[in-house]
């Protein structure tokens, strides 16, 4: 493990020399037309194909939002689906522009392997299902069982820790995907399910019995999700993470892909005007076009939407806000101001 | 007495026909599955799983499944069974990928001129075979526009294809080229020349060391470090070389099997009358030792082509992939049964198909030499 890790971040700095010597992303993306996108193979409702075969979720929505940003064209982005194991080589060597893929933000992700964490699209939290049958409330009581648990991903540590620091033992049962953990669990090859509490949601809502499974109430770590890009290129990472706090502020501000053409006219709010670029030039700034956000907001929506759209209360997929609300509701969510 | 005794001369009696329990269905049956004790015990007992499995597996696959639907709950709406809705309505995203749909047919002419082109080297009675060879020979550069496009055709990215499509070319491409180099390291292997025989020792041992995942990651993210920045270099030919030179090696192996088991006779023999190294082996050595490799090279193939899904963990999106995609479809969700079944049946028709070929092409080729 420790030499995978050896290997990775050399070759994230060579990957990092690379590019420093050639032009800047943006300059790259320009020249060859598109955003290439890193998503997940497939969690429902944050990447999957629909039937006419494009990748949609809440994850490609972020590149779509990019692509927009900088060509006003949300469709020229590339995807390519990458596992818990290839993501962050496929980063690294350049293969992707950029990572959206329900990818925890985490230290030594950030500082050790050589990226940059723009911000956060989605706060989840390792959480645990089990049948209601068990007879189990807490997971405090879930001595010696057996846990499915996706390999490569933070939840797996996250495990280790919890059953470590509560002086509990478990048996891993190690799976791939979600699909493959949902097969297991329901043939009752293993007790316990865990993963982020938003793909437990996901997956109990499709489940033929929802109601004979529950979540347990602990919440056993932190996993803030978001997209991320290659450390060295202050100007790329710079254009990402504006582009989500567009769409976030968008929310606050209540602009949305139906009104923004009036309100980019109509409105006496200056905060509004800036971000649809009537009034001074943010885009000029990042390199972009004036109206980069106004675009966004147009084709992929606001944060609220693209929540709305792929994950929320009215999908198969189920999750409330919850802590994913603006911080005006309640919630998390909070960009800084477009000034 | 009422009845007669008829008596014959020695030998003018008519034959009879056989006994009744021996012939026909029933004695195939009395034959074949009741023959003796352990024989009926093997009978009753799969029999008796036949009838535990069957009933359930034929409702699920056949009578309870249904067939049109729009998403997995429209599905449990109109059946309990199996929901084949979801093959349905992405049939052609699994077998073409994401192919541009106006476009498609340049993959159907190219599975149709591909069939044309292997008609000659799989069948020998092929009409004007030696003329229809180099057509064989130039397919490959015909397939390659067809696909990609070029010359005219509009240009098709490689991501692009995928699915079963994807699988069929990599295994395509993985035998044909294989087969050729596998048997030139073969033949390095045993040769006299202590470098070339060094080197193809280094080249099979190595390869055959290493997993096949080990060098698709090596393909998709390692030769991007050591490559010059800049280069790009399509992923699906790296993907192409790597699954060649691997199955490459273990084909050398199977036909080095079947090098040492040609008799000491055979290479003197032709060494006797005067053939050249070449020679010796194109006319002699080489006909003889394919023939008994051929269960092997099959196997090998099978097992290439079957291997081709693992191209999903460098992600490329082969048929797998783009089932784990529709897996992840909210109205989808939860069909993992389906999906699996329906590749496997699409996997097991293309690798049935190869064995039976080669059980033709061993009947053909038997010599009397079989037991």
């Amino acid at each position: 493990m420790s030499k995978l890790k050896v290997l990775l971040a050399a070759g994230a700095l060579t990957a990092v020399g690379a590019t420093g010597a050639s032009a800047g992303t943006l300059d790259d993306i320009r020249a060859k037309g598109f955003v290439q996108c890193g998503v997940s193979t497939g969690v429902p409702g944050f990447a999957f194909t629909d039937d006419a075969g494009n990748w949609q979720g809440f994850d490609p929505a972020v590149c779509q939002g990019v692509a927009a940003a900088i060509f006003g064209d949300s469709s020229k982005v590339k995807y390519t689906p990458t596992t818990g194991k290839t993501r962050f080589t496929a980063l690294a060597s350049g293969e992707i522009d950029m990572l959206a893929r329900n990818t925890t933000w985490t230290f030594s992700r950030d500082v050790d392997l050589g990226f940059t964490f723009v911000g956060v699209n989605y706060y989840d939290g390792q959480g645990f299902m089990i049948p209601k049958a068990l007879g189990v409330t807490s997971a405090k009581e879930l001595d010696g069982a057996s846990v499915c648990i996706q390999t490569g991903t933070t939840t797996e540590l996250n495990l280790a820790d919890f059953f470590r620091t509560n002086n509990i033992s478990y048996e891993p049962v190690p799976i791939e995907t979600n699909e493959e953990a949902r097969t297991n669990y329901l043939a009752g090859r293993c007790d316990v399910y865990t993963t982020d509490a938003s793909g437990l949601a996901a997956t109990r809502a499709a489940f033929d019995d929802p109601a004979a499974h529950i979540v347990l109430p602990e919440i056993i770590s932190k996993e803030p999700l978001g997209p991320l890009v290659r450390q060295g290129d202050e100007q790329w990472s710079d254009i990402v993470r504006w582009t989500l706090n567009a769409m976030i502020n968008a929310e606050e501000y209540g602009v949305t892909s139906a009104n923004v053409d009036q309100m980019a006219t109509g409105s006496n709010n200056p905060e509004v005007k800036r971000l649809l670029g009537t009034e001074a030039d943010l885009g000029g700034m990042l390199g972009l076009e004036k109206n980069w956000a106004h675009n966004v907001i147009k084709q992929v929506g606001n944060y609220g939407e693209v929540y709305d759209r792929y994950i929320g209360a009215s999908t198969p997929i189920g999750l409330e806000r919850g802590i994913n609300a603006l911080y005006t509701d309640g919630g998390l969510i909070y960009a800084p101001p477009m000034r | 007495m009422a009845e007669t005794t008829q008596t014959y001369e020695p030998g003018t009696h008519p034959d009879l026909p056989p006994p009744l329990a021996t012939t026909g269905a029933l004695g195939w049956i009395k034959k074949n599955l009741f023959g003796s004790p352990s024989s009926i015990a093997l009978t009753v007992i799969s029999v008796y799983l036949l009838y535990l499995i069957l009933p359930n597996a034929l409702n699920w696959a056949l009578f309870d499944a249904v067939f049109n639907a729009g998403s997995r709950a429209e599905c449990r709406e109109l059946g309990s069974g199996a929901c084949w809705g979801l093959a349905n309505v992405r049939f052609s995203q699994f077998i073409y990928g994401f192919y541009p749909e106006h476009l498609r047919w340049r993959v159907n002419l190219t599975a149709v001129l591909f069939f044309l082109a292997i008609l000659p080297i799989l069948w020998d009675r092929t009409p004007y075979r030696q003329q229809w060879f180099i057509y064989s020979a130039l397919f490959p550069i015909i397939g390659y526009f067809l696909l990609v496009g070029g010359l005219g055709l509009e240009p098709v990215e490689t991501t692009k294809i995928g699915g079963f499509t994807l699988n069929v070319v990599i295994g395509v491409t993985g035998i044909v080229a294989s087969l050729p180099l596998g048997i030139l390291l073969a033949l390095g292997r045993r040769s006299q020349m202590p470098i070339v025989r060094t080197l193809c020792v280094m080249f099979i041992e190595f390869i055959r060391g290493v997993p096949l995942i080990t060098l698709l990651f090596v393909a998709s993210t390692m030769l991007n470090y050591f490559l010059p920045p800049g280069t790009t270099f399509d992923l699906i030919l790296r993907v192409l070389i790597m699954v060649t030179i691997f199955s490459a090696a273990y084909i050398a192996e199977v036909v080095r099997g079947g090098l040492q088991a040609i008799p000491k006779g055979q290479y003197e023999a032709a060494d006797a009358m005067g053939l050249r190294y070449w020679q010796s082996m194109r006319l002699i050595v080489l006909p003889q030792a394919l023939k008994i490799s051929i269960p092997g090279i099959v196997n090998t193939f099978v097992g290439l082509f079957k291997d081709t899904t693992l191209v999903v963990i460098i992600g490329l999106v082969d048929v797998l992939g783009v089932g784990r995609a529709a897996l992840s479809d909210a109205k989808w969700q939860g069909l993992a049964w389906e999906v699996y079944v329906f590749i496997a049946i699409l996997f097991f028709i293309c690798c049935f198909s190869m064995a039976r070929y080669s059980l033709y092409l061993e009947n053909k080729l038997h010599t009397g030499h079989k037991r």
